[in-house]
Parts: C-alpha cells; structure tokens; sequence
C-alpha cells in the first residue's frame, strides 16, 4: 500500500513538472498565468463594454500577502489532513498493540 | 474555474446564487445529521474540507501553458454523498472570495454551482456506476475525482459562455472558447486530483476502518 502511495504521488509530481519541462508557455506575455484571469481577459476582449458592477470588499495589498493567504489555505488544510491521518494512523497502532499484548 | 468578482452580469449572478441557494441549505441539515447521528466521523468530514483546502490552493502548471487548480471536492462526496461537499465548498470559496479577492461575493452562487455542486455529483455518481458494474475501489474513486474535477471546469466555461456568448459565433463558439482556457488546461490537473484522492483513500481504508463501517462506505467497499 505505502509502494502504492508513493507511486501515485511520484507521478502526481511527474505530471506536475512536465508542463515547467515543456516549451508550452513560450510566445505567451507571460508564462503560466492563472486560467482564471485568463478567462477574465477572454471576457473583456470579447465584451469590451462589460463593466464588472462589484469589486471585492477587500484585496490583498501586495502579490506577497496573496502568498500569504494562499500559503495558510494549504497550511490550514494539509495541517488538518496531515492531524487527521497521523492520529488515525497511531490509533490502529495502539490496537494492533493491544491485540499482540491480550494474545500473549 | 472562479469566475472573477463582478464578471457574471447581476441577472446571472443572482439565478446562480438562487440555484445553488437550495444545495446549500440541504446539504448544512445533511451536516448537522451527519454530525449528531456519527459523531466519530466528524473528524472525517473536517479532513474532507481540508483536502478540499490544500487542493484548490495548489496552482498547478498545465500543458496549455498557464496554471489552475484542483478542487479536491471528489473526496468527500464519495464518502459522505454529494451534498455535504456544497457546504464544504462553500465554505472554501468564502475564504477566497474575502481574503484572496479570488473568486467573489457576487459570482459565489455561479463557483458554488461548479465546484461543490455539480463537481461532487458527478463524482458521486461516477463513483456509484463504477462500483455497480463491479469496477475496483481505486478505480472508481480515480476517475470519479478526475471526471467530477473536470465537470466543474466545463460548468465554468458554460456558466461564462451563458453570460458572455461570442459576438460573432454566438453561445456555442463561446463554450468552445471557454473550455478551451478551463476545461483543456484542467485535464492533467483532474488527474493529479484523481490520483490524490486514491491516495487519500487508500489511507483511510487501512486506517480509518471504524469510521468507514459507521458510515456504511466498507459495506460498499466489500460489494
């Protein structure tokens, strides 16, 4: 199973690094950019007088502190994942020890 | 698959929100149900929300030369049904939304659609055909994750092609277009989502025994 795990993220990482291998973003402005802002950029050069009537309440001051949200998204979930996991994990250790013991 | 703050125009915006509105509130009782009839599997459904977290931060590259992200919202629709995962993704979208002016308040109605509505569905529904036709656990969990990913970005490009036909080859030109910057770049990242999520399960299958019994998934696991 653990072989298993780490074949699936080895090609999780493969399939991950091939497009930064490849020369796919080349001619474009700028490389890899946001599928989302693209698809923006798609609007306004199809609606030119589409005026977005909302902005967001609040903007992250600086692309740093975008980081920063984005970094503690993926903290608070992977730290979560990661607790959950982890205490599963020892919890069917301790049972496994237990039996081994009550068998003795 | 976020479509950008004020970037649906206000009928649209509204119909989205008026739509999704309903899944939402189910699936919150469903929570709640959840929650009082299998308290031990709580921590269960955090864990899906935290792989739905983790997932839609990674901006991964793609073929077509620019990034998106996975929605990790297959998960948890396979083990708690399809409906959770509209609260669970509301939710994600929310912390976007407010502190990363990614995605938005207006065109919230629209994302929760995509990814926490019918993105768990179809995963759901993937999942169930691939398991009555006696396809293998991983399998089944692989592609319902890969095809639930990728039906949220196709959502997306409809949603926008709805709301922004092209002036020249009308609606069907503009999901065309929009696909090609969503759903084209989502491919490879629908399948990193997908083997994530057998990963996911994988662990929780050696692990996590007892809260899988409780809610029933090792009973559709052995059949």
């Amino acid at each position: 199973m653990k072989r298993i795990n780490l074949l699936l993220l080895a090609a999780v990482l493969v399939l991950s690094a091939i497009p930064l291998l490849l020369p796919v973003s080349d001619g474009m402005s700028e490389p890899f950019p946001g599928a989302d802002d693209q698809g923006k950029a798609a609007i306004i050069a199809s609606h030119p007088d589409y005026k977005p009537w909302f902005t967001p309440l609040w903007e992250p001051p600086s692309g740093e502190i975008v980081n920063l949200m984005f970094a503690l998204q993926g903290a608070l979930g992977a730290g979560l994942l990661g607790y959950y996991i982890g205490l599963k994990r020892g919890q069917a250790q301790g049972r496994r020890r237990n039996d081994t013991d009550a068998s003795d | 698959m976020h479509i950008m703050e004020g970037f649906l125009p206000p009928l649209h915006a509204a119909a989205w929100t008026a739509v999704s509105l309903p899944f939402v509130v189910t699936g919150a009782r469903r929570v709640v149900r959840i929650v009082k009839q299998h308290p031990h599997a709580k921590l269960l459904l955090a864990a899906c929300g935290a792989f739905t977290f983790v997932l839609s931060a990674l901006k991964l590259p793609s073929v077509t030369g620019s990034c998106s992200h996975p929605t990790g919202a297959g998960l948890g629709a396979i083990l708690f049904g399809p409906s959770v995962m509209a609260v669970l993704g509301c939710i994600v979208l929310l912390f976007q939304a407010l502190l990363l002016a990614h995605g938005g308040i207006t065109t919230l109605g629209a994302n929760v659609f995509s990814m926490a509505i019918v993105g768990p569905w179809v995963a759901y529904g993937v999942f169930k055909l691939l398991r009555s036709v006696g396809g293998a656990l991983t399998v089944a969990v692989f592609f319902a994750a890969t095809l639930g990913d990728l039906a949220t970005y196709l959502v997306t490009a409809v949603q926008l092609a709805l709301a922004f036909p092209d002036p020249i080859s009308g609606f069907a030109g503009a999901v065309v277009k929009f696909a090609g910057v969503f759903a084209l770049t989502q491919i490879p990242l629908a399948i990193s989502e997908g083997l994530l999520t057998v990963i996911v399960i994988n662990l929780l299958t050696q692990y996590s025994r007892d809260e899988l019994d409780e809610l029933a998934f090792t009973a559709e696991v052995a059949g």
